[in-house]
């Protein structure tokens, strides 16, 4: 059968310290400078609703924004999703460059592709936002 | 003043739907007429049987390894080459107007232009967008962001609610019965006729013709969402098909033993798909069982198709009546194809996937030249049953507009007739299926060469790499004795092999992304 669950992850290695990117992704104000289609976005404590291009309101609800680790975990809460959680780790490479990766994690599966999707579209975004070069 | 080229594509139409093809329950005057001043092609085969790759290899000239939509949901990137492109540079006015899909519709942050550009008009960003400078869309019902939703959303609310859902509130491929007999995706259907999907495609496109001088040359393709299910046409349409008079496939052995057999001497995801223990990909339901589809529900399926089917052959006497009142008949040539087949019963199986048999390989395509080229030597009337591919419509494109093919084109112009296809070696066609979705994949390479199919398979989460099909189309043109282990049949395999891997179209670098489910 086709998974009810679908589990995706997107990576983008860019020629710059860990905290460049982090302090952008790391931001949840900032969604908006870097995913294509996120309009605006309020945060009212842990929770953050985004206005997507379309319309659609999509209400989020913070888990982690460590700075240590460089992780920012959210999970949406839309009537749409049975389940959600979205990772984002910033790894510092140690040799002046960082892998950020996007891990997505949702029920019904279909969503986990089409929030992954737009997910690698913002992470390719970054280079051109940040100044950087990918590290191919 | 050249020819001008009205292109008409239907979505997952099977061969046998035409009444010029051989087909009893459709009646389609139009394309009929069509193929009786043109070519007939016997042997059009796509290079992907599903709609995104296909319908990116029809644009741009190219298999899907090399334009790189390996799968439903990978779009086709903005700046991929273009036929339109190479028309409008040459002068042509430009359009696409029904059903586009080189990009996802699931798609809510509108990152796609095709879904974004409906929210603000019909002239893409730039003037044009992969050479058209208009862009008019349309799916197979009222959800999404296209134009045609759009418009139903403003102009008639009130039919929102009537199209069958295709996808269901666990956002898979809905498996809700209706009809007579419960089959999926069947509904009735209660929208009036003259607000059909088919209906606005025509008359969308007539409009637009309406805005083109008399004296521009112009490409215009109008793309159907029909007859893809689900089969929810207008019910006032419906009593045009009797389900209950129509005959049975030949493709669907009654049966259940009988079928279950043919099944089982293919390889394991067919029977996989048939129990409904694996659904390798998103255009089928995945809470559908195949193995519970019953004879009716086969007749009822073909029925409504059937009518979906009339309905277009009627858009498109209004499309061509149009282009008569404008007084350009006799220099317009007239493509008429789809992207890909249906099974519709064939095995027991509706809808589409990985199984390269001539329920999604075989299409229907006709090419009636423009009249006037006649006098400057064009054939008449002709059947090329040498096999051609999608691939080769953006070179005819080309040819019909007086312009050299380019080089990323990898098909060639459409022959004429079998002379024409002999002398410059129309002798195979390629397909092929790669889909990787959630832990599971397939990856099919597939050759129809002379009167044989062979299809190779790579490693993939059903398959070891050393599995494959091969049919012979003259003995057993159903395809339902796969000759692949046939120790008899073994050096005429390891040939067919040969060329099919030598004829592989080159890879394209740098792999596309899967960005959607569809």
């Amino acid at each position: 059968m086709t998974a009810r669950r679908g589990s995706m992850r997107h990576a983008i290695r860019l020629a710059c310290p860990p905290d460049t990117v982090w302090d952008v992704v790391g931001a949840p104000e900032r969604l908006p400078e870097w995913w294509e289609g996120v309009e605006s976005c309020v945060i009212d404590g842990d929770h953050r609703t985004i206005q997507t291009r379309s319309g659609l309101p999509m209400p989020e609800r913070m888990l982690t924004i460590d700075h240590n680790l460089r992780r920012f975990q959210y999970r949406i809460i839309a009537p749409l999703f049975v389940e959600h959680l979205s990772t984002i780790d910033v790894h510092d490479l140690h040799d002046g460059t960082c892998l950020v990766a996007y891990s997505v994690d949702a029920e019904p599966a279909v969503l986990a592709l089409v929030i992954s999707g737009a997910a690698r579209a913002a992470l390719d975004h970054l280079p051109a936002l940040l100044g950087v070069d990918p590290v191919t | 003043m050249g020819r001008k080229i009205l292109f008409v594509t239907t979505d997952q139409q099977r061969y046998d739907t035409l009444a010029c093809n051989g087909g009893i329950l459709s009646r389609t005057p139009v394309i009929d007429g069509l193929a009786a001043e043109g070519v007939r092609y016997d042997r059009a085969h796509p290079q992907s049987v599903v709609c995104m790759p296909s319908r990116s290899t029809i644009v741009t000239g190219q298999h899907p390894s090399t334009h790189g939509v390996w799968m439903n949901g990978v779009p086709l990137p903005g700046d991929a080459p273009s036929v339109a492109e190479v028309l409008r540079l040459a002068g042509y006015r430009t359009a696409l107007v029904g059903k586009a899909h080189f990009e996802p519709y699931f798609d809510p942050f509108l990152r796609f232009e095709e879904n974004l550009l409906s929210t603000e008009g019909t002239t893409p960003h730039g003037g044009s967008r992969r050479g058209f400078e208009h862009l008019e869309t349309a799916a197979h019902g009222a959800m999404g962001p296209l134009h045609y939703c759009q418009w139903l959303l403003h102009e008639h609310p009130e039919a929102l609610g009537m199209y069958c859902r295709a996808i269901d509130d666990s956002l898979q491929v809905s498996a809700a019965a209706g009809g007579d007999t419960g089959a999926p995706q069947v509904k009735v259907n209660p929208i009036d006729r003259g607000i059909y999907h088919t209906d606005w495609v025509a008359d969308r496109t007539i409009d637009w013709l309406d805005s083109v001088d008399t004296d521009d040359d112009w490409f215009c393709w109008m793309s159907f969402p029909d007859p893809h299910h689900p089969w929810d046409p207008p019910e006032s349409e419906v009593g045009r098909v009797d389900w209950r008079e129509v005959p049975l496939p030949a493709g669907y052995p009654e049966d259940r033993a009988a079928r279950e057999a043919i099944i089982d001497g293919k390889p394991r995801h067919w029977r996989a798909w048939y129990d409904g223990t694996l659904v390798s990909n998103y255009e089928a339901p995945a809470d559908w069982v195949p193995a519970t589809l019953t004879a009716d529900q086969v007749r009822e399926v073909n029925a409504r198709n059937a009518v979906e089917v009339e309905l277009i052959d009627e858009a498109l006497g209004r499309v061509m009546d149009r282009i008569a009142e404008r007084g350009w008949t006799e220099d317009v040539d007239v493509v008429f194809t789809t992207d890909h087949g249906e099974l519709q019963g064939d095995f027991g199986l509706l809808f589409k996937g990985p199984y390269h048999v001539d329920a999604l390989m075989r299409l229907p395509l006709v090419w009636r030249p423009a009249p006037s080229s006649r006098a400057a030597g064009s054939a008449g009337a002709s059947v090329v049953s040498r096999p051609v591919g999608l691939v080769d419509l953006a070179p005819t494109f080309c040819v019909i507009a007086g312009i050299e093919p380019p080089e990323w084109m990898q098909g060639e112009p459409l022959p004429v007739d079998d002379a024409d296809a002999e002398s410059r070696g129309f002798d195979k066609v390629l397909t092929e299926w790669d889909s990787e979705l959630f832990g599971t994949d397939v990856h099919l390479r597939t050759m129809m060469r002379d009167h044989w199919v062979v299809t190779a398979y790579l490693p993939g989460t059903s398959h070891d790499g050393t599995e494959g099909e091969l049919y012979d189309l003259a003995e057993d043109p159903l395809q339902q004795v796969n000759l692949w282990d046939d120790p008899a049949a073994r050096p005429l395999r390891d040939d067919l092999v040969a060329d099919l891997w030598d004829s592989q179209p080159p890879v394209r670098p740098d792999r596309l992304v899967l960005e959607a489910p569809v």
